[in-house]
Parts: C-alpha cells; structure tokens; sequence
C-alpha cells in the first residue's frame, strides 16, 4: 500500500507525480482538520483548567463547534478600511499563510515517506520559510492603517525575529549530534546507537527550543504582539471574514509545525515500541501541543522590556554556551 | 539523485496549495457566499469608539532598528553554522577552533551591544 502510493525513488512519470499530488492534498486536507480540532481542543482544556465546561453546545461534547466557527467567519463580510492600503491589506493574510502550511512538506509523519520531501536542508528550509511569515505580519500590520495594528505588527516583528536566533542556534546542538539537516535522517540517528532520543544530551538546547518556540508561536506567555487589553488584536484588528481567519489558521498550523519539529528533533519524530510510527508522532505531538495551552492557562503575560532582553540576554548567550559544549564534547569523546 | 528533484517537486506542490487554499477561499469562494455592503461608517478605521485622529502611520521607536540590525548579524552567522555543523565530523580540530574563534568574535559583538546598552528596552 505504501509502496504503491510511494514517490521517492521513482522515476518521475505520471504515476509517481500523481501520488505526490494525492499526498500532497491529503496533507492539507489533514492539518485543517488537525488545526479545527487543536482550536476545540484548547478551548477545551482552557476550561477544564478554569473549571469551566468549554463549548458544548454545537454538536456532540461541542466538537462541531470549531466548523461552525469556520462557517460563520465564511459568510462574514470582508471589510476593507477605506484609509487601509488596499492591495497589501488584501494579500497580506495570504503572505502570512502560505509558508506554514509549506514548512509541513519536510516533517517526516512516520516511517514511510509519502507526505515527506526527505530534503536535505530540511531545517534550514523550516527556518527560511517560517520567517516569511513575519512579512504578511508586519505588511497586514502597516496596511490596516490602524495605531494598534501598526504597534502590534512591529511587536510581533521584533519578538519573532529575536526568538528566530536563539531557536536556530539551539537546533545546531541536534544538527552536530545527528550530522545531516535531513530531519529523516535526525529520526533515523535517534534509532540508532545510542538509542537515545536527543532531548537527554541536548536538555539546555531542548529549553531553549521550547521557550523560543513558545515566543515565535506569539503564545502566552510571550503573546505580547495580540496583547488584547492594550493593543485590542494587534496586527489583525482591522480584518474581518476569511482574512482575519487565515491568519488564524497560520497560527495554529505553526503550532502543529513547531510541535511537529519539537517531536522531531528531540523526540525521535515516529520512533517508539508497539505502537505504529504515525501514532507515536501523533501522540508526542499532542503532548507538545498540549504543553502549549497549558503554559497559556498558567503563566501571565510578560512586559515588552522583558521580552526583548530575555531573549539577547539570556538565551542567546545559553544557546552559544550549549553550541560551543556541544561541540566541544562531540570532538573530545569522538 | 531521482529521489532529490521529486522532493523538491513535492514541495513546489505545497507552494501551489498553500496559495491556491487562501487565493480560492477569498478570491473565488468567498464573494460567493458572503454580502458586501459597504457603508461609510463600517469602512472607517477603529480606534477605540472615537473618530481616528491623525495618520496611523507614525514614527515608532526606534529600537526595532537596531534589534533588527543585531538580528541580521546573528542569523547570517547561523547560516555559516548550519554547514559547518553538518560537516563537523569531516573538519576534525581545525573546524572546531575555527567555530570557536568565529563565535568567539560574535560573543564580542555581543557584548559589545551589550555595554552600548543597545539590548536594553526604555
């Protein structure tokens, strides 16, 4: 079955190119799902942890609350601010969302590589292409021609960026342990000798992900750029509809991405005893996922001057101190 | 070497559906389903209730720039790591001196921003 829907090493015919447009589809058709139900999900536990129900009342449990949310922001109307840049007001959530759903195309789901360009750059393309992101932000937050949207574009700019450095840098620990940028490759040198999976050599480099990965997602604690008490919503004040919801969507598939990259680089991505790879990914990545709301119901929100400074101060530095032991370990016991 | 272009076939496939999923809801979809109509009131900027004053496009602080600076310097520099440390093996204790003097310099400049008070926010 796998084999058969397999394009890796075929020659490229129709047959093969098929596939990959079936994989492809499935993947997208997959994350929106995955991001209706994350949405359900944290509202979900965000309850249960305030000793509040949640939704329930659309459907079963609530489960089809999400949907009808999807629906609804469907048939709004999209209102554009006479005062707005037009052109970059309308093609900035499209900018902002494209490369969350692109850097899915190199995380490895499970053993069998159908939905996964086994790429050879795999994380410096994760890295490029997650930034892109940061130009739709910043482009929305300066069309809106709105204060908030403008303070809150430039918030969200400043904080991404600052986190990029200290989350790339400490992504080079594993990058040394593993040898390759391949993240199959990463996968496959956790299963191998010896059989540890990277979060135990590299536990300062997998703090340093976690906190930096917490601030690129904009999540609380570090949600300073949608801070709505002072800032209303940020950069997406001024949109309504299906823009306002695709830069939504863009947030919550780079938390299934960055979980997925967590999983992957420390975790040892598919591998485990018993269970089938796809359900042991799933299963860690639930985990990081769930990790992430939970921060977001126990932690208050931080000042800006504190933000930018813990980042150049304080984990820039941890993450050369973990570079440079890394390094130096791997040489001296080589 | 069949298996590298059909990886990076996959991944133009991803650019075309990232597109084409925002391009069709909004472009093809949505004026399908949803009303338009625009009213004066509905198309002026928010401001919290009052009539916006002003352009929204002010002078900011101009500490972004120079975060946005330190951060060009800090991510070409990773850029030299990542082969670097995909190499490692292969470069023996030569690679390892050099990174170290390579970050060694970077740390300064680190510092020295950090004393220029350059990192603070105010």
């Amino acid at each position: 079955m796998a084999d058969f829907f397999s394009w890796v090493d075929k020659p490229l015919d129709g047959m093969a190119f098929l596939n990959m447009v079936i994989g492809a589809v499935i993947v997208l058709a997959f994350i929106l799902g995955v991001v209706t139900y994350t949405i359900y999900f944290e509202r979900k536990v965000i309850g249960w942890m305030q000793w509040r129900i949640g939704p329930n009342r659309v459907g079963p449990l609530g489960l089809l609350q999400s949907i009808a949310d999807v629906l609804k922001l469907l048939i709004k109307e999209d209102i554009v601010p006479a005062k707005a840049d037009r052109n970059i007001f309308l093609i900035a959530p499209i900018l902002a969302f494209f490369p969350s759903f692109m850097v899915l195309a190199v995380i490895p789901f499970s053993a069998t590589h159908i939905f996964t360009a086994a790429s050879n750059v795999g994380v410096l393309y994760y890295i490029a292409l997650s930034a892109m992101t940061i130009i739709g932000v910043v482009l929305g937050g300066w069309a809106s021609n709105n204060k908030y949207s403008l303070i809150g574009g430039m918030r969200s700019a400043a904080q991404m960026i600052s986190y990029e450095v200290p989350l790339a840098m400490s992504m080079l620990g594993v990058i040394l342990l593993a040898g390759s940028l391949n993240l199959v490759k990463i996968v496959e040198a956790q299963q191998a000798f010896p059989y540890v999976w990277y979060v135990v050599p590299q536990i300062l480099g997998f703090i340093i992900f976690i906190i930096s990965a917490t601030a690129e997602l904009n999540r609380t604690p570090f949600d300073l750029p949608e801070a709505e008490s002072e800032l209303v919503a940020g950069y997406f004040t001024e949109y309504s509809g299906f823009r306002f919801a695709f830069y939504m969507l863009a947030e919550y598939v780079y938390v299934f991405a960055m979980s997925a990259l967590g999983t992957t680089m420390y975790f040892g991505g598919w591998s485990g005893p018993f269970l089938p790879g796809w359900l042991w990914f799933a299963i860690k990545v639930s985990c990081f996922i769930f990790f992430f709301f939970w921060v977001r119901a126990t932690m208050p929100r931080i000042r800006t001057d504190q933000l930018l400074t813990f980042a150049w101060k304080v984990l820039i530095p941890l993450s050369v101190v973990n570079l440079v032991a890394t390094a130096v370990l791997k040489y001296l016991l080589k | 070497m069949v298996s590298y272009w059909n990886s990076y076939l996959f991944i133009f496939l991803f650019l075309v559906l990232g597109l084409l999923l925002p391009i069709g809801a909004l472009m093809v979809l949505g004026p399908l389903l949803r009303p338009k109509n625009p009213t004066p009131e509905k198309l002026t900027t928010y401001e919290s209730g009052i009539e916006p004053f002003g352009e929204a496009h002010v002078r900011y602080n101009v500490r972004y720039y120079l975060f946005a600076l330190m951060f060009v310097a800090f991510d070409v520099e990773i850029m030299f790591l990542y082969p670097w440390a995909v190499t490692f093996d292969s470069l023996g204790l030569f690679g390892l001196v050099e990174m170290l003097i390579f970050l060694g310099l970077l740390v300064l400049g680190l510092v020295y921003a950090w004393k220029k008070k350059v990192l603070e926010w105010k």
